[in-house]
């Protein structure tokens, strides 16, 4: 009988075949014990200790929207572990978070999703990665946009520039005509008199 | 878990000694897709003798917008509202759960972060204080007021109505920056109804999520959250939802599809079993009409 050498078998352990192997050449191997570069960013960024995670999954099960991410809240937890930097730039999940933080409050580690879920998508869009949810990011940036201008959300304007940025025109046109009927959207915005100041917030965060 | 700092909290009493009176930051729901939820906090603070001092020159907190695209930015512009509390000294009274939860987090940076705090007093002109906590008006309203005073209070009792209360996401967590009495079964909406003489049901989804800021771009996603909710609500036995949120109160109101389910703001029952003027004004302004309901238990 073939004695298999013990250092072999440790590297190939059936769960590092499992996790690591699809993304092996791309990401590099991790040796046990070795924390990625990436997990260690994201572990600064969001001041969120990621690897305490021991994948219990409460944060799915209690996720509003995991299911419509291509990764569920636990595998984002797990794959930044594993240092799986590209997929997960490339995932719709951060963009689908809602940061409603019931995973934060449930996590048992103490691992609050929704800041980690979020530097993902600044990294993502440091890296150049296109938002998988194009609407989500049209829907974010006019909103941003809209600040900056009057200091205020105005609907009306906001709803303009987000139905430009997404393309998306015709969607609920019935519910606007309805809240504009109701007086929920004035058409008049209204501004801020320090401006100026709001501005200044914007240019010092580099927006 | 819990914040120390809160004075009161459920289960204990204001010290009469405090006057009821607050910086009031409404937010941007608060005069357009939440009017009747601005219109009603007014009107039942009045009644209730809270006074509310508006905010000078408020501005946007910044949503989920924010946060998700700037982390900077995220805390800024609700820092912005925070300094500009702080020189009145009184804590701030926000309808919102979303602006509440980003002037919490504002606040926490304010009181841990010395640099950045001399950075926005520098931009800002403002010395922090810390003495203007921000706080949520529901938890004012059930805090701050025994619920003995607003029994006594209440000119038409809401007998009939029986409400599921909804606290949806942001207002109860994360709990460490919220403090609040338990994360996952508040019960500071329970005792309000009930001092209305409304009869809350029990439900299991009282602080779930709505979908929130996804009503726009995955509607989708909205509408099947919006339904459960509204689904899990009849077969609790409920006939109407009662929120503390703009955003809540929307989606439930406009995405719900085959139910015709009324979702009240707490302060729009207030109002009601106060006997206020004006209640008709806001309750108009619902997508499912609330009033054949109310007309059915002999409430309006």
């Amino acid at each position: 009988m073939k004695v298999q050498n013990p250092k072999v078998r440790a590297q190939t352990s059936n769960f590092q075949l499992l996790t690591l192997r699809p993304f092996g050449r791309a990401q590099g191997r991790l040796r046990s014990g070795q924390a990625s570069n990436f997990a260690l960013e994201v572990r600064r960024r969001s001041g969120e200790n990621v690897f305490r995670c021991y994948y219990c999954q409460k944060c799915t099960v209690g996720c509003p929207t995991a299911y419509v991410m291509d990764y569920q809240p636990a595998q984002v937890l797990k794959m930044i572990q594993l240092g799986m930097r590209e997929p997960l730039l490339k995932s719709s999940a951060p963009w689908l978070c809602v940061g409603c933080e019931a995973c934060g409050t449930r996590c048992p580690n103490g691992i609050r999703l929704a800041p980690v879920m979020d530097t993902l998508k600044y990294m993502a869009l440091e890296a150049g990665y296109a938002p998988p949810e194009a609407k989500a990011y049209a829907l974010h940036r006019s909103f941003l946009n809209n600040i900056k201008l009057f200091g205020r959300v105005h609907e009306a304007t906001m709803l303009v520039e987000y139905k430009l940025r997404s393309r998306d025109l015709f969607s609920d046109l019935d519910l606007g005509a309805l809240l504009l009927l109701k007086g929920k959207i004035p058409l008049l915005p209204e501004r801020v008199k320090a401006l100026d100041q709001v501005k200044e917030l914007y240019r010092r965060a580099g927006q | 878990m819990i914040n120390d700092q809160l004075t009161t909290r459920p289960g204990t009493t204001r010290p009469k000694e405090i006057a009821l009176k607050y910086s009031y930051y409404p937010g941007c729901t608060s005069s357009t897709t939440g009017v009747e939820y601005g219109l009603s906090t007014e009107a039942v603070c009045e009644a209730l003798g809270i006074e509310l001092v508006e905010l000078e020159d408020w501005n946007c907190c910044g949503a989920s917008s924010a946060h998700a695209l700037n982390h900077e930015l995220a805390v800024a512009l609700p820092g912005r509202n925070v300094a500009q509390a702080q020189a009145a000294g009184l804590d701030m009274a926000i309808p919102c759960p979303a602006c509440y939860q980003h002037c919490l987090a504002a606040d926490k940076r304010f009181q841990e972060d010395e640099a950045w705090r001399a950075e926005m007093e520098e931009l800002l002109s403002f010395e922090y204080t810390g003495q203007a906590r921000p706080r949520a008006l529901l938890e004012i309203i059930g805090c701050d007021l025994d619920s003995e005073e607003i029994a006594a209070r209440v000119k038409k009792p809401l007998e009939g109505l029986k409400p599921v209360s909804y606290y949806g996401c942001v207002l109860v967590r994360p709990p460490e920056l919220t403090g609040w009495d338990d994360p996952e079964h508040p019960v500071i909406m329970d005792r309000l109804l009930k001092a209305m003489d409304a009869e809350p049901v029990a439900w299991s989804y009282i602080v779930d999520c709505c979908g929130a800021s996804l009503s726009l771009n995955r509607s989708d996603v909205v509408v099947l959250l919006v339904n459960k909710l509204v689904q899990a609500a009849e077969e609790a036995g409920a006939n109407c939802i009662v929120t503390a949120c703009g955003m809540c109160q929307i989606n439930l109101d406009t995405r719900q599809k085959g139910h015709h389910m009324p979702i009240f703001y707490f302060t729009e029952l207030l109002g009601l079993a106060l006997d206020l003027p004006g209640t008709d004004n806001w309750f108009k302004r619902h997508a499912v009409d609330p009033r054949p309901l109310l007309r059915s238990l002999g409430l309006t």
